[in-house]
């Protein structure tokens, strides 16, 4: 039986839409690390850190239709793929915002090299869908993602950005 | 009948299309779709509406008659991931949602292998990493046999299976006592992916050298530098000469050549003589002539 919190943060979180800006819960459960190498606190928290932001930028990329503001928060197989959404939004006329609310955090790998770390984050978000300027919808959604990401020159970078089945 | 009778009739015949599209629009959709299969979404009512599917991985728009089954046909969909689907009227919409799951062969994979290059002989020395990724590049989180195998070139080969859980498998191996480029290849079904791992000697062992008088000095010279596996040091490593006498000391650093190093140097009746390299101590000689 595990003791499911660590502890709980309440962080302001400015998100891309003005009129989404909104408190965003971040609740992190204890590491379970497969892997023989130790992930010092200062690593575990600018990896949460990095990913928590990259949810800005992606929030913000994907309502405003600008791939290159992904750039600084993904890469690889996540950027590609992000990028890609974002180019069919905008041939598509649509816009979407993504509005995280609250994260589940755990840390389940971090590779031998020390050159990959993998999370599991159970989310609850709000997207809204618009289509040429008029609001089609806006749902609260909850997934579990999978997380993949590796260190870049300053920062951790969010390789693999996958939902999976609750 | 006033002039107005006909908005307000056009008006309640738009107001009943919209609530009866609010009742009756409806769809069923595939609680997963496989990652690049077919699939279909149904929907009721009548009328028109648009169908949106909303991912980060993907976004979709269809114009759909309801009532009618619209048809995704293989490719459509292809990022795992989990989707909104939106189907909307003039003044309404039906949300629903489904995920889309990775597909079930293993295809690709990402190989981290490190180091590139370390000494013989180390316990645990090289790890390796594999993600299982499927043909659109999405992690199959499903557990999967990975293979390690590593090979030197003298035929030795530690072969190694672990199953992936969440995505990713790892192993670490043993470097092999002999020097040389060893192949450190991952497997995953028909996949597989190739690292090389130069091997060099390790630290020198059982350093050993010895001293001749030649003429007023002494020549001091080692015999071949070897590993404790007998693998040869590599010339240019530097092999540290030292003579001691009356507390004061004078060094000679020289490179080995040829597998050994050699130096002459003047050497006071009554010093003491030691060799090294790096933190490696080797013999020492007392010189009495």
């Amino acid at each position: 039986m595990s003791v499911p919190k660590v502890f709980l943060i309440l962080c302001i979180g400015f998100a891309a839409s003005d009129s989404m800006a909104a408190q965003v819960a971040v609740r992190e459960e204890p590491a379970s690390i497969q892997g023989p190498r130790a992930l010092t606190d200062q690593s575990k928290a600018a990896v949460i850190r990095d990913y928590l932001e990259a949810w800005q930028s992606f929030g913000t990329a994907l309502a405003q239709n600008r791939p290159e503001l992904l750039r600084a928060d993904f890469v690889g197989t996540a950027q590609e793929e992000l990028m890609d959404t974002v180019k069919q939004q905008d041939k598509l006329g649509l816009r979407t915002r993504y509005q995280d609310r609250s994260h589940d955090l755990q840390i389940i790998f971090y590779s031998p090299d020390g050159l990959s770390v993998e999370l599991t984050d159970k989310v609850e978000y709000d997207v809204q869908v618009i289509d040429r300027d008029k609001a089609i919808t806006t749902q609260r959604e909850s997934a579990r993602y999978l997380v993949v990401l590796a260190p870049a020159e300053v920062r951790w970078k969010v390789r693999v950005f996958q939902a999976m089945p609750e | 009948m006033s002039a107005r009778t006909p908005f307000l009739f056009c008006g309640l015949t738009v107001a009943a299309m919209h609530l009866a599209f609010a009742q009756a629009a409806s769809m069923i959709l595939p609680k997963t779709v496989e990652a690049g299969n077919a699939f279909s979404i149904q929907s009721t009512g009548s009328g028109k509406a648009t169908l949106y599917i909303i991912g980060p991985g993907q976004v979709l728009k269809r114009d759909v008659q309801l009532g009618e089954t619209t048809y995704f046909p293989m490719g459509s969909l292809y990022n795992a991931g989990h989707y909104l689907a939106v189907l909307a009227g003039e003044s309404s919409s039906q949300n629903d949602s489904f995920d889309v799951v990775p597909a079930s062969k293993p295809v690709n994979m990402s190989f981290f292998a490190k180091p590139s290059r370390l000494p013989v002989g180390l316990h645990d020395g090289i790890t390796g990493a594999v993600y299982v990724f499927d043909t659109y590049h999405n992690l199959i989180v499903a557990p999967t046999p990975v293979s390690f195998e590593l090979s030197s070139p003298s035929g030795a080969m530690q072969k190694r299976t672990v199953v992936s859980h969440q995505g990713v498998a790892w192993t670490a191996m043993d470097s092999t006592p002999q020097q040389g480029i060893d192949k450190f290849v991952a497997r995953i079904g028909d996949a597989s992916a190739t690292r090389v791992v130069g091997q060099v000697p390790s630290d020198p062992c059982g350093l050993k050298m010895n001293a001749r008088q030649s003429g007023q000095q002494v020549q001091l010279v080692t015999d071949p530098v070897r590993d404790c596996s007998g693998n040869a040091i590599p010339d240019g490593t530097i092999v540290t000469f030292t003579e001691t006498y009356h507390g004061t000391q004078s060094t000679v650093d020289e490179p080995l050549k040829h597998g050994v190093a050699e130096v002459t140097m003047q050497v006071h009746p009554g010093a003491r003589l030691s060799v090294a390299s790096g933190v490696v101590m080797g013999n020492q000689i007392g010189w009495d002539k």
